[in-house]
């Protein structure tokens, strides 16, 4: 690495984004931290209340069902797209004309507006109108999204897999072809089975590339909002109302600011705290 | 232990701009005997590497046949044909154990643990690994990596010959001789057939029975380093065998006999010169040149008088760079020679001079 | 240009990479850097052009303390063991590109290009891109980039070891030629001997950090200062062996094998070391004062018209390079012979006696 003789001009490419960073993200950060440890009843009257509104979001039972029905669906995302997505990453072609052609296809979905996605979905799964919702109900399936819970989960599991898998196949897929064909042709030459090969050369050739993914598949997940809220609104009742749109509505529905602020810094620490012990496990033997 | 032969081998990867395939081999015949030591020798662009990987099964030639043993094994997969290659970039399972990774071909066969394990140790202790069994492979230097790849091939009892794909690449410079030695008292210990892929001929040389020299998708020469040093059919080989290689210098057909720039030079060549067409060269070694000692030999005719350009001094001997009519000539001087510096002259060794006729040999 | 380091120390991350060096490279010249792969020879290269600041200790260029002057004020150029272009600018663009930063009118960056691809044979691939070319013509383009700057010191970082044997050996000869003409300072780092003898010039053996020794290459050769200088500079490695004096007697392994020379006379009794080149150590007596040495054969190596034999001497490995064909087997008895005068005598310590 270059060991730089000292230049203090460096500090001026840096400004402008310091500026733009602190209007965007510090400053609004320093608000919700505001909030949090205060109260106020409008009018920019605040009263300090130091830990109560963590303790109130702590042991809200509201919290906890939120909390709990978003680690299940970032469980249920992870356990399926991490696993379709190496699976498709080892079906396409490495060399050939085939190559851009699954590419592109793969790039296709992460092109698509959040919004709209959600808003495609709301309209595919519709049980008298969608394509999805009225062949399943002609299938003899009971099957109403805006109504029945399980049906609201599965389609928007659904959803973002359809949405995000791609992620996850690109990523790998990079993974994969940076593998010398050498490897391949020892393992042919030892005899090795197509299993063994994945195993022992494939899996662990993609380590970085699949802690990547499974980091940013968490958090994204983790962090959803849009696409849930179009589909679903978070119902039916609060069966899909994952922790930010909790979060929301208790912000701006309910105005209980003291709460939401609260619940934000935890929310964010949570992720933080699993994605920092989670990328230490992995990167512990690398050098 | 297998016997491979090669007949009418040609591939071509892709066709040229004009549509005609283009041959990276052109047309390979050749025998290579079982347990004998090969090196394929070339340079970059050759297609040793490309005739290698049809020999191992990793590619399928376009056209003609690859037999071991009289088995036509062209069309038969890379695991049937019990080959084992080592490639230039050390292979190794990261994330299993050294002895995993020798186990690993014994296993995949299915052999018994109890089998896998003195075997593996055996093959451990021939190429020195024993004290590393336990680690993880990943741990070990480039030069280890190469001596577990090599022992992967070595565990199968079975393996008929052994491919090396320029093995030490990524070696230290200072090892390379090492596991160069290793490669051959492991050859002369276990008589398996190996054949060695390189560009540098020190390593083709030292370790090769026969040496196969390919220039641009043929095979020019084969023969015993001794006979490719002392008798190269090609300028080609003569070039490239040495360091430095073969003086080839342009010569005329002065009325049968031999010239070069006016003096008459004595070759090796036993041919009718009067008949003889095509362009002229002669090429003579630099250690086969050497200066006229001007007490006893002032009237040989075929001294060749000579300016010195440069001399580098090797410690073992000299380098010894001079110039004859807008021609460099390169010879050899022994360490405790002292060169002459009052006009000095060259002679060639007649017997070690050889003749070449658009660039091969005339015997 | 002259370069001086003083007294420079390079640590990193609590390790020592460069222990304190006073080094004074001939102006001009060709200066080699020998040594194994993790001996410092590229730290010291970084050093010199400004990549790296010495952890202590100062550098010169030409009587001015340039210690702390960034790269791109020092007249550097260096050409790296891969071969770095630009990929996506042609031939001519990349060796243009110093030039065109140093704000050169266009009419002599087209003369002086053209000039330097003349000079490297690349004339007719001027317009192509690096990754149509071929490792030597690609390495030809970085050297060409390095020319033209006309910079005051180049750096060489084994340049030609990614490169085919024979095309090593013909960039090897145009070289001291190519810089022959330019006044520069040429600092050209490598693991093989032969090519540090080849070269020329200078050369300062580097082991471990430390530069061991700087001179005219073939006097380091001769008389290297210690063991490891003749270690590092040799190939295949220097043959050692304790040897007793007592008296007017040597004795190797206990068992008497000669009477001392001239060299001898005046040490006291006791142990030194003696070392032996490969090609002192042949299978043939050269006269009637050779020394015996009997040994086991490892393996033997041809190579066209020279031998090299591995043996095993007493609890040694010994190594003898040979002209002509010595076939010998595994495990065969061999006899092979020596001359005490050309070995090279050292003390116990490993300081050289007399060469």
């Amino acid at each position: 690495m270059i060991n730089k003789t000292t230049n203090q001009k460096a500090w001026f490419f840096v400004i402008p984004v310091i500026i733009l960073v602190a209007f965007n993200a510090l400053i609004p950060l320093m608000t919700v931290v505001n909030y949090s440890v205060q109260d106020t009843f409008g009018n920019n009257l605040f009263f300090w209340e130091g830990v109560k509104w963590f303790e109130d979001v702590l042991n809200s039972p509201r919290f906890h069902d939120s909390f709990l029905r978003q680690m299940a669906f970032t469980g249920t995302i992870l356990l399926i797209e991490i696993p379709l997505g190496i699976a498709v990453a080892l079906a396409m072609p490495r060399k050939g004309p085939w190559v851009s052609v699954c590419l592109i296809l793969m790039a296709l979905p992460l092109l698509i507006p959040w919004n709209v996605v959600g808003a495609m979905w709301n309209i595919f799964a519709l049980p008298d109108i969608g394509l999805l919702g009225y062949s399943l109900n002609a299938l003899g399936i009971d099957y109403n999204f805006t109504q029945g819970p399980i049906a609201a989960w599965i389609t928007t599991v659904l959803m973002d897999v359809w949405h995000w898998t791609s992620l996850v196949v690109l990523l790998a897929y990079a993974g994969l072809v940076s593998i010398p064909d050498a490897y391949y042709q020892a393992a042919k030459i030892d005899g090795a089975s197509n299993w063994a090969v994945f195993w022992r050369i494939q899996l662990p050739k993609m380590k970085r590339v699949l802690t990547i993914a499974i980091l940013l598949r968490f958090m994204d997940s983790f962090n959803i909002y849009t696409e849930p809220f179009v589909l679903t609104g978070g119902g039916p009742g609060n069966t899909t109302t994952f922790l930010s749109i909790d979060l929301v509505k208790i912000a701006l529905g309910q105005f209980d600011l003291g709460h939401a602020g609260a619940m934000s810094l935890i929310y964010f620490f949570i992720v933080l705290l699993v994605s920092w012990v989670f990328y230490t496990l992995m990167m512990r033997n690398e050098t | 232990m297998a016997r491979i032969n090669l007949q009418q081998l040609k591939h071509s990867y892709g066709s040229t701009s004009g549509g005609e395939p283009d041959y990276a081999l052109k047309e390979i015949n050749a025998v290579w005997e079982d347990g004998g030591s090969y090196a394929l020798l070339g340079p970059s662009g050759c297609g040793k590497t490309t005739l290698l990987n049809i020999v191992s099964g990793l590619l399928v030639p376009s056209e003609g046949k690859v037999i071991f043993d009289d088995v036509d094994v062209t069309n038969m997969p890379t695991s049937e044909r019990n080959i084992a290659q080592v490639f230039q970039f050390p292979v190794v399972y990261d994330t299993m154990t050294v002895f995993d990774n020798l186990a690993f071909p014994l296993r995949n066969r299915g052999f018994a643990e109890s089998e896998v394990i003195p075997r593996v140790n055996e093959i451990a202790k021939m190429l020195e690994l024993e004290d590393s069994l336990k680690k993880r492979a990943a741990r070990l230097t480039a030069d280890g990596k190469q001596k577990i790849s090599l022992g992967r091939g070595l565990v199968r009892k079975d393996v008929s010959a052994i491919m090396f794909d320029e093995p030490l690449t990524v070696i230290d410079p200072h090892l390379k001789w090492k596991l160069r030695s290793k490669l051959k008292e492991l050859h002369q210990r276990l008589g398996i057939t190996m054949i060695y892929v390189t560009h540098d001929q020190t390593e083709a040389l030292t370790f090769a029975e026969q040496v196969v020299v390919m220039h641009d998708g043929l095979v020019v020469q084969t023969g015993t380093p001794v006979e490719l040093f002392e008798y190269p059919k090609h300028t080609f080989v003569g070039n490239f065998i040495g360091s430095p290689g073969m003086n080839i210098l342009p010569a005329e057909n002065i009325n049968g006999e031999i010239g070069f720039e006016g003096c008459l030079i004595k070759t090796s060549s036993k041919a009718d010169l009067q008949t003889l067409q095509g362009k002229l060269e002669i090429g003579i070694r630099p250690e086969f040149i050497s200066f006229v000692d001007e007490c006893s030999d002032s009237n040989n005719s075929s001294a060749i008088p000579v300016e010195i350009i440069r001399v580098n001094d090797l410690g073992k001997f000299k380098i010894v760079e001079v110039k004859h009519e807008q021609h460099l000539i390169k010879l050899i001087s022994p360490e405790q020679y002292s060169i002459p510096s009052l006009s000095p002259r060259i002679i060639f060794d007649p017997d070690k001079t050889r003749l070449y006729a658009d660039s091969w040999v005339v015997d | 240009m002259s370069i001086e380091l003083k007294g420079v120390v390079k640590i990193k991350d609590a390790e020592t990479h460069i222990y304190e060096t006073d080094l004074k490279l001939s102006k001009g010249g060709f200066n080699v850097l020998l040594g194994t792969t993790l001996s410092g020879k590229t730290t010291l290269m970084r050093l010199m052009a400004g990549l790296e600041k010495p952890s202590q200790g100062e550098i010169w260029f030409n009587g001015e303390n340039v210690t702390g002057m960034a790269v791109q004020k020092r007249s550097v150029a260096m050409v790296y063991q891969a071969f770095v272009n630009y990929p996506s600018h042609t031939v001519y663009d990349n060796i243009a590109s110093p030039l065109k930063v140093a704000g050169v009118a266009k009419a002599e960056i087209k003369s002086r290009v053209e000039s330097i691809a003349e000079l490297l044979k690349l004339g007719p691939m001027l317009n192509r891109m690096p990754s149509e070319l071929s490792g030597g013509q690609q390495q030809r383009t970085a050297l060409a980039r390095a020319l033209v700057k006309n910079a005051e010191l180049v750096l060489l970082d084994e340049p030609l070891a990614n490169l085919d044997y024979k095309l090593r050996e013909e960039l090897r000869d145009e070289l001291p030629k190519l810089f022959a003409g330019s006044g520069a300072t040429v600092v050209y780092a490598t693991s093989e001997p032969m090519e540090a003898l080849l070269l020329g010039g200078h050369t300062a053996t580097l082991h471990e950090g430390r530069v061991m020794q700087y001179g005219v290459t073939a006097d380091i050769y001769r008389e290297p200062n210690n063991l490891i200088s003749a270690a590092v500079f040799s190939h295949p490695p220097i043959n050692t062996t304790k040897v007793v004096k007592k008296g007017d007697e040597l004795f190797i392994q206990d068992i008497a094998c000669c009477q001392i020379d001239d060299r001898f006379k005046g040490l006291a009794d006791g142990s030194y070391i003696l070392g032996v080149r490969p090609h002192h150590l042949t299978p043939f007596s050269t006269d009637e004062n050779s020394v015996k040495v009997q040994g086991v054969v490892k393996v033997t190596e041809i190579s066209g018209s020279d031998s090299v034999i591995h043996i095993f001497f007493g609890d040694s490995s010994w190594v003898s390079e040979s002209h002509g064909i010595h076939p010998y087997k595994v495990g065969d008895s061999i006899d092979l012979y020596m001359n005490i005068k050309q070995c090279l005598l050292f003390d116990e310590q490993g300081d050289l006696i007399s060469a």
